[in-house]
């Protein structure tokens, strides 16, 4: 006697066939939604704004009148902020993870400072935008500066740089550290030419989308006081700015119907920006994983 | 036993190690000779990866590993208080069981271990002569630029042996180099160990018997006592404990009635 009999195998086996279907259709109807909405999204911001794109458009600065309107100031005080944000967080997020990861004791004290790391990733932004303000704009006495808004960007990206540098860390193999100690390496030698190249695409990863969220924020930007009307070009890290994402929040909320179409236009900037950055962090991933020199 | 006292390169005494409280191996005294293979052997869990990972302080890289007992190496004993473990491990190398070469290219893998030790001589000749003592350079000498992940189980296994044998260690410990090749590779290596041995110490954990009588000088039988604790049951000529071993657990154990 057989321990299934054919009959009931072969039903089983419709049976689970059926489920596998089921999640299949299931997993497809996610991924069309996602698409629809975007689909959705995109030809709604393109209908509306796409006319008005123009080299004008990047190159002026706000105005009263929607037509002459543009983004120039916008698009600096968003590169320059996100690219002192940028720099900052990743530094301090990387160096923090590799203490975490390779010098830190395990213990209480560690899975503490472990915790709240975590915490703060789910802190909302403008809680941030007070603590910038309060610390860089007056303590440190930095003024509503790019610095002080690139710093305060900067405080808000770190735990994602973090956490995600920690888990590209933990994923190197125990065996190549082992090889490289077993050399006579030191700790540093280690950590420097095996643990962090291994661990460089997925760190990569972690930043790139720490800079997408920081080229998004307009909350603690505006707490942190932000201008929204900046007819200048930022010159400097004391400058006075504004960002992409406030401009165009600042364009929606105005009556005239040539702002919104501004805001459309600067919506897709604020796009090409992004995809833009996650192109390149996908073609710098792709270049390090191939692996073979470092 | 083995009685040339002077020509110990290691020594250990009354060595035990422990995980946590508990401990893996207890009382090991043996000597390691100069220039001679030393197999260790014993059932699976008796302890050979760490009593040879205390060798070269590789048991440091584990928390709760603990040591205790003197290994005196070249005479000094490597666990006193001012002993740099990294200085412990370039002269004392380790090849591993599983192949573990860097996702370099092959002359990097090579050029490693010699460029972080502050080699600044001429690394070309150097990785030659490597691959070279690791049987491998005839095989690899028109890729050194490929990564050495390409390379087949046994060519990364030579090219860990080569890895290590560029840094000109005194002593090379092998966890059961061989456990993951072919009998092909395997007898390759075996070749290269009987070769090595004429300027290297090496010391060998193995499982397969037949390989411990063909290549090793001396041969350690341990086995865990019944609190699961490894111990030194016997230490002997290879030829002696084969075929005539003085324990009754050893003769078990190589017969195969045991472990
Ligand atoms: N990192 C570790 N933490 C805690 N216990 C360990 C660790 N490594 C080994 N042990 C324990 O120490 C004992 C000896 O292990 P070891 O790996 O030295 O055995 P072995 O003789 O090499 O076995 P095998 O022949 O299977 O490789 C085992 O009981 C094992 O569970
Ligand atoms: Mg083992």
């Amino acid at each position: 006697m057989a321990l299934i009999t054919e009959v009931a195998f072969h039903a089983h086996m419709r049976k689970r066939k059926i489920r596998g279907y089921v999640f299949y259709a299931l997993c497809l109807t996610a991924v069309a939604l996602g698409l629809v909405m975007l689909a959705a999204l995109l030809y709604n911001v393109l209908s509306e704004g796409l006319s008005r794109l123009s080299w004008d458009f990047i190159t002026n600065f706000p105005s009263r009148f929607p037509e002459r309107a543009g983004i120039h100031a916008a698009i600096l005080g968003s590169i320059y902020v996100v690219s002192i944000a940028g720099l900052v967080a990743f530094s301090l997020g990387v160096g923090a993870a590799i203490y975490l990861e390779e010098y830190a004791q395990k213990g209480t004290f560690a899975s503490f400072i472990q915790l709240n790391i975590a915490n703060l990733a789910g802190v909302p932004s403008i809680v941030y935008g007070i603590l910038g303000l309060e610390i860089f704009v007056r303590i440190m006495e930095l003024g509503k500066s790019v610095i002080a808004g690139g710093l305060t960007l900067a405080l808000l990206v770190l735990p994602i740089v973090i956490i995600a540098s920690q888990e590209a860390i933990r994923a190197v193999p125990p065996s190549l550290k082992e090889g490289g100690f077993a050399l006579g390496a030191t700790k540093w030698q280690v950590v420097r030419r095996l643990v962090l190249p291994y661990a460089f695409p997925g760190i990569l990863t972690g930043a790139i989308l720490a800079v997408s969220r920081a080229v998004g924020e307009t909350a603690p930007l505006i707490v942190m006081g932000a201008l929204t009307f900046v007819p200048f070009a930022p010159d400097g890290p004391m400058s006075r700015f504004t960002v992409l994402p406030i401009q165009i929040f600042n364009w929606v909320s105005r009556p005239q119907e040539g702002f919104h179409v501004a805001a459309a236009a600067g919506i897709i900037v604020l796009l090409v920006v992004l995809l833009t950055m996650n192109a390149f962090a996908v073609f710098l991933r792709h270049k390090f994983q191939k692996g073979t020199q470092w | 036993m083995v009685t040339t006292e002077k020509n110990l390169i290691i020594e250990t005494k009354n060595v035990s190690v422990f995980y946590g409280d508990t401990p893996a191996v207890s009382g090991i005294s043996l000597g390691i000779e100069r220039e001679k293979i030393t197999a260790l052997i014993g059932p699976s869990g008796c302890g050979k990866t760490t009593l040879l990972r205390s060798f070269n302080r590789m048991n440091d890289l584990i928390p709760i590993a603990r040591t205790s007992g003197e290994i005196l190496f070249e005479g000094h004993n490597i666990y006193a208080e001012n002993v740099d473990p990294t200085e412990i491990r370039y002269r004392i190398g380790m090849v591993f069981q599983r192949p573990n070469p860097f996702p370099k290219s092959i002359y990097d893998n090579i050029a490693f271990g010699p460029r972080i030790n502050g080699f600044s001589g001429n690394m070309d000749e150097l990785v030659e002569k490597s691959l070279i003592g690791a049987a491998l350079w005839d095989e690899v000498k028109d890729r050194l630029r490929t990564s050495g992940l390409e390379l087949s189980g046994g060519q990364q296994q030579r090219l860990c042996i080569a890895r290590t044998l560029a840094v000109e260690p005194t002593v090379i410990l092998m966890d059961e180099p061989c456990s993951a090749l072919d009998p092909i590779a395997t007898l390759a290596i075996e070749e290269l160990m009987r070769d090595l041995s004429k300027q290297y110490s090496i010391v060998i954990v193995t499982h397969n018997m037949q390989q411990a009588a063909r290549v090793s000088d001396y041969t350690a039988f341990i086995t865990q006592d019944e609190r699961r604790i490894g111990e030194l049951v016997e230490y002997d000529d290879t030829r002696q404990i084969f075929t005539n071993p003085t324990d009754e657990r050893t003769e078990a154990y190589i017969t195969g009635r045991f472990g």
